[in-house]
């Protein structure tokens, strides 16, 4: 509780005990009427004063003039009727207030729960001078420094490790509790947490390219993306504010004119009172209040679990996800690579696999990597030029003097070699020198552990379908999808078909129902923007996946696309629910009062209780660990 | 361009109403106020003067809810 929360706290109890104390000293006329100004001014003089100057602002149909309008009006009533009750405006004007401070508390708080749990932000960097650490800005680190991460502190700065072994906790990163060991040579990221050994760092990107800066960026700006239900509500509340203050002047003034046209008597007091009780229930608080807060939760949440979602409209239309597609390199499969075989080759086997790995030495492809992996040798740069790249289809370079081209079977095609298909699963590299067909190489990748329970798992949550695209062979995609149980495959793409075939999709299905792409980053940022929404997984360190996704899985377990739509189902009904049980219970409460049947303690209650509880039914948003 | 100040307001409802009044200034092509996490993103229209436009933005936003504050 800040200093502010506390003056008001003292404000409340002081102005009802002396509210309570009242009640049990009889008194009358004048006296009664200045005793009950006391707790009224201590508990509402800054409304008051606040809706004067509101006022003279001419802005008027905010909450501070209602109250002020409503608790003024009761009093006057009061000293009409001259029956001395002032109890019920200080009550409204007592409830009021302890609404706002639970508000301002509850609020408070969540936040500074929501980021304590993406307490990530390193204070500072060490630096070695002299043999002496200092500590600096991590915004002060130039890229090359060496920076020293000692055990307990944060890695503040990308970098590679260049000295010490140690164990860190990437858990505040991925979610993921496991600790992982890092030796001389491994990159590493920032925001994870150096628990057992020394390590010396050299600084790979500035801080605020960093991947800690990146993620920080991401979660503290995803609330100012609003969604269309706080729209709505900001909409609404704009309208409903004016239409229930003219209600309540329509209600003060017309029925007792009807009457006295009719001849009968007016009955001014107890219109004007039903009016006042109109202007107590119109405050919209609850409601702007707590759609807000519940995203906030839900995206906090979210994160907790290794899951960012870049924004409130995410939350909305992950929500509403219907068709789940994906890419199958590193998002289904673990995108390692191994050599499983090589056929028919015209030369030595392992002179063919010398002359891939060289021709391939350019490309960051894992296949690639998984060439050189399986050749085992450091390779010779010097021996390969002319290296040229076909998008999809594979390299053709110069190696030894000697044109290699190392492909599918489209390239072999192109350069006119006649390739020998392969009955093996797999991803089939051939080979052709100098134009003639010399064998091919067999690499297989595995099918990552939790993706046939994350398939399960989505269609557990009701995704209607789920669709693999791949530019692997068919017969390697249909062995992978038939294994994990997905409903469509389309093999064979270049990184420009997988954009056509989601477009093609995104027009197939119905409107109200949302696509959602799952890539690992690589090649796909096109994909993972177009659709509906864009999930990168295992995209740390991947700037462009970080910023052309919309939802970021911090680790690359496919279950957690599951758990990300829960999150956001269990969040999108908590909004709805706060939102129909607000407006519901103040329409109600409106009706009730026009009617005379509400009286003002029951209007308070549709303001505050209506608020208190639409506030800790928003908080519910933030426990999502067992979804 | 684009910056982010942090503000103090108590109210959601109010910092709706410091949105409206703010993205209403001149200069200001178009802003966002995070309630919750305290803070006012102003994109600025091209050639705008940051700091002034930033005072009538503060006077604005005072003009709709006395209690608020945005620290330029």
């Amino acid at each position: 509780m800040n200093r502010k929360q506390r003056i008001m706290l003292i404000r409340i109890i002081v102005s009802a005990v002396i509210m309570v104390a009242l009640s049990f000293i009889p008194s009358s006329g004048a006296l009664r009427f200045v005793l009950y100004m006391l707790p009224y001014l201590i508990v509402g003089y800054d409304i008051l004063l606040k809706a004067f100057k509101g006022i003279i602002r001419a802005q008027v149909f905010d909450e501070c003039f209602l109250m002020a309008v409503a608790t003024v009006g009761a009093i006057a009533l009061a000293l009409y009727e001259r029956n001395g009750d002032y109890t019920e405006a200080i009550a409204v004007m007592l409830f009021y207030q302890i609404g706002e401070l639970f508000q301002s508390y509850a609020v408070g708080k969540s936040r500074r729960n929501i980021t304590e749990l993406m307490d990530i932000r390193p204070d500072y960097a060490n630096i070695e001078e002299g043999g002496k650490l200092r500590k600096v800005d991590p915004d002060e680190v130039e890229t090359g420094s060496i920076i020293v991460v000692q055990p307990g502190e944060k890695v503040p700065i990308d970098g590679i490790v260049t000295e010490g072994e140690s164990t860190l906790n990437t858990s505040a990163l991925t979610g993921e509790s496991l600790p992982r060991d890092v030796h001389e040579g491994d990159e590493i990221i920032s925001g994870s947490v150096n628990m057992t050994g020394l390590l010396r760092i050299r600084t790979t990107k500035e801080f605020g390219e960093s991947t800690v800066s990146k993620i920080l960026d991401l979660v503290e700006n995803a609330s100012s993306r609003k969604s269309k239900s706080e729209d709505f509500i900001a909409k609404f509340a704009r309208i409903y504010t004016p239409a229930v203050c003219l209600s309540a002047l329509a209600l003060a003034i017309l029925p007792p004119v009807m009457n006295i046209i009719t001849g009968n008597a007016g009955g001014w007091e107890t219109w004007i009172y039903r009016a006042l009780t109109f202007l107590v229930i119109s405050c919209p608080c609850a409601l702007v209040i707590s759609i807000p807060l519940s995203f906030f939760a839900g995206l906090g949440g979210a994160s907790s679990q290794g899951v960012l979602i870049k924004g409130s409209n995410y939350l909305e239309t992950l929500a509403k996800t219907k068709i789940v597609v994906f890419d199958k390199t590193g998002t289904l499969t673990e995108g390692v690579f191994e050599v499983n075989g090589i056929h028919h080759s015209s030369i030595e086997d392992e002179k063919l696999l010398e002359y891939a790995a060289t021709a391939e030495s350019a490309s960051s492809h894992p296949i690639s990597k998984s060439l050189q992996k399986a050749y085992g040798y450091p390779i010779d740069r010097s021996r390969v030029f002319d290296i040229k790249e076909i998008s999809g289809n594979g390299v053709i370079a110069k190696v030894d003097g000697k044109t290699v081209a190392c492909g599918n079977e489209k390239l072999m095609k192109a350069i006119g070699a006649e390739a020998i298909p392969c009955h093996s699963i797999g991803t089939i590299i051939h080979i052709a020198i100098d134009g003639s067909y010399s064998g091919h190489i067999v690499i297989s990748d595995r099918i990552k552990k939790g993706s046939a329970k994350a398939i399960e798992k989505l269609k557990k949550a009701g995704i209607q379908k789920t669709v693999m695209l791949t530019g692997d062979t068919r017969k390697v995609a249909e062995s992978v999808a038939s294994e994990l149980g997905i409903d469509e495959v389309y093999s064979e793409l270049l990184p420009s078909d997988k954009v056509d075939e989601v477009e093609g999709l995104l027009e197939r299905k119905a409107k109200n129902e949302k696509l959602a792409f799952v890539g690992d980053g690589i090649n796909d940022a096109p994909v993972l923007s177009r659709a509906d929404i864009g999930i990168a997984m295992g995209a740390m360190g991947s700037d462009a996946a970080i910023e052309a996704a919309d939802v970021v899985l911090m680790d690359d377990d496919p279950e957690k696309i599951s758990k990300a739509i829960r999150i956001a189902r269990k969040c999108l009904t908590i909004v709805y629910e706060n939102i129909f049980f607000a407006i519901g219970i103040k329409l109600i409460c409106l009706v009730l009062g026009a009617l005379g049947i509400a009286n003002m303690w029951l209007a308070i209650f549709a303001d505050v209780g209506v608020m208190v509880l639409a506030v800790l039914n928003a908080i519910r948003a933030l426990f999502v660990k067992k979804l | 361009m684009k910056k982010t100040y942090g503000i103090e307001v108590d109210c959601a409802n109010c910092a709706n109403k410091m949105e409206a009044a703010a993205g209403k200034t001149d200069g200001v092509k178009s802003c966002t106020v995070n309630f919750m996490m305290q803070r006012m993103t102003v994109e600025f229209q091209d050639g705008a003067d940051k700091s002034s436009v930033m005072q009538e933005v503060r006077k604005n936003c005072k003009k709709v809810e006395s209690d608020c504050e945005i620290f330029i």
